[in-house]
């Protein structure tokens, strides 16, 4: 990416100026992924709306988050695991030999579980990632960068003046917003967040929805999630997933007033036995 | 983007199943079917006696229809107290949703359905005092044909039938007629006997009265068919009143139009 690109804080993307919001960002064609002989993720196809929220909603060991982390080949790093099937962002490959992995995390940037600042400022937790993909190159840059990240993810205020402080200091939600403005400090396309807000309470967790609903503006979010209350709040699109199958995906709104599966509805009103 | 479904499955025709991870969600569930069930046949009850009281001159029967409807209204407040405890209490999605959703929806269809009665109960023992007039013949027919579909409309919602909710959805001009032709019938009696027209008000307001019960009777056919399918019903409600048999309709109107 060169500098030109990265200059400015306008949000708008190459890769998305092309697409309407709703239309595929990333689509997934029968994908399989296997943990050794086991077979965890089963004929998976979806599709990823652009500008769009889908939530991934299932029980412990459904799939949801192995399919989130085929996403951005982040299985790839765990020893035993294949991915198998066309996964493909912006029509691309992802899978493709190659590509580069580096710059597809780049453009598919994650959050996890539990908020994972670096132990490092708040300052160089955002600067880190724009600094290795080569998009700043002076001091001028690295603070436009920080200060337009952390007005994004809406932390702006509250670290302005403690930049050079650890990011473990702060407190857990702002860690977590920490971790949002660092993931798009690199201005990916989509950003994937595996069950982002477990850790919070809940007005930290307030937070972070109302963030995810502004940062549907300009990013594509896949959200997995235990809380189904969450899945319908923050999400267009909703995806069921039981047993490494897709049972079901549709229109949020859709899946938790009348869902057509019997499986989602034993999920979602809580008879699963 | 379209809907992907990829499972077999349809709501029709299920009742509430009964196993819920949490067991306290399945009682609740059950006594709020219940609280549904028992509202329902305290209103046919209040509305049968309300005809019953007009027909036969009969005032007691009257004053035990109007006694009637506070049970009616005491059981709309328990319901509203139930729903919204589950709601807090139990997030309900999908059909558990939509059944809280319903009941909250059907119960207050009822308590206007017995105001209703109870106002046919009052107005029937002011005829009780006058002297008996003609078109109260027709009100029975009305009566009866109203009767049917609130029984109707709320075995559909006990059986989740949504073929059976949607019948009575699709019979409500017949009301509307009866209605119509009802209000023809009076404004002639009281062209002719000026004596009758005390008489003839309280009869027509009694009409409107059982006119507005069977819309109230579309209503919950209309929710328990959502509650069933997920859906709501596809098109407009039929209506009685657009042609020139309506009562909104004036009798130079109805002359011009056949012109």
């Amino acid at each position: 990416m060169s500098l030109a690109e990265t200059e400015g804080t306008a949000p708008v993307q190459a890769g998305q100026a092309a697409q309407a919001a709703g239309e595929a960002k990333m689509t997934a064609r029968d994908a399989n992924v296997y943990y050794g002989d086991a077979q965890a993720l089963k004929h998976v196809d979806l599709d990823i709306g652009t500008n769009e929220v889908t939530s991934l909603i299932g029980p412990s060991g459904c799939g949801k988050s192995t399919f989130l982390r085929c996403l951005n080949r982040m299985n790839d790093v765990i020893d035993g695991c294949r991915v198998k099937g066309d996964i493909r962002l912006d029509e691309e490959d992802i899978y493709h030999p190659s590509l580069d992995v580096v710059q597809l995390r780049a453009r598919v940037g994650m959050v996890f579980q539990k908020p994972n600042p670096f132990p490092k400022s708040i300052y160089e937790n955002i600067v880190y990632g724009p600094r290795i993909h080569g998009m700043v190159h002076n001091k001028g840059d690295m603070d436009e960068i920080v200060e337009s990240s952390l007005r994004r993810a809406g932390l702006w205020e509250e670290a302005k003046d403690r930049l050079e402080q650890p990011g473990t200091g702060l407190s857990g939600g702002q860690q977590q917003r920490l971790c949002i403005a660092r993931a798009i400090a690199v201005n990916p396309e989509v950003i994937l967040m595996d069950e982002p807000c477990s850790a919070l309470d809940p007005i930290a967790t307030s937070r972070i929805e109302e963030l995810i609903d502004e940062l549907r503006q300009n990013f594509t979010i896949v959200i997995v999630t235990h809380s189904m209350q969450q899945a319908a709040r923050v999400s267009q699109r909703t995806a069921f997933f039981h047993l490494g199958i897709l049972v079901e995906v549709g229109p949020t709104e859709e899946i938790f007033t009348n869902p057509k599966d019997k499986r989602t509805q034993d999920y979602i009103t809580g008879r699963f036995g | 983007m379209t809907r992907q479904s990829i499972g077999m499955f349809s709501n029709q025709g299920e009742m509430p199943s009964s196993d819920h991870i949490v067991t306290s969600f399945d009682q609740e569930i059950t006594s709020l079917n219940e609280m549904i069930a028992r509202m329902g046949g305290q209103v046919e009850a209040g509305f049968a006696g309300a005809i019953e009281a007009l027909t036969k001159r009969n005032s007691e029967i009257a004053t035990r229809t109007i006694a009637r409807d506070v049970e009616v209204d005491q059981l709309e407040e328990a319901i509203n107290d139930a729903v919204i405890n589950m709601l807090v209490r139990r997030q309900p999605m999908a059909d558990d949703l939509r059944f809280v959703f319903s009941s909250l929806k059907i119960a207050g269809d009822l308590e206007r359905i017995g105001d209703h009665a109870k106002n046919i109960a009052k107005r029937s023992i002011t005829l009780n005092n006058l002297p008996r007039i003609e078109p109260v013949g027709s009100v029975p027919r009305m009566g009866r044909a109203v009767q049917r579909r609130i029984k109707d409309v709320l075995d559909a919602f006990n059986e989740r039938n949504a073929t059976k909710a949607l019948a009575v959805w699709e019979s409500d001009p017949e009301i509307d007629n009866m209605y119509n032709s009802l209000f023809r019938e009076t404004l002639t009696y009281m062209a002719e006997d000026p004596r009758s027209i005390t008489g003839c008000t309280h009869l027509l307001f009694i009409a409107k009265n059982i006119e507005r019960i069977g819309d109230h009777a579309t209503n919950i056919a209309e929710v328990a068919y959502f509650l069933i399918t997920g859906e709501k019903i596809e098109g407009g409600r039929p209506r009685g009143d657009l042609d020139e048999t309506s009562s909104y309709t004036t009798p130079t109107e109805r002359t011009d139009a056949k012109a």
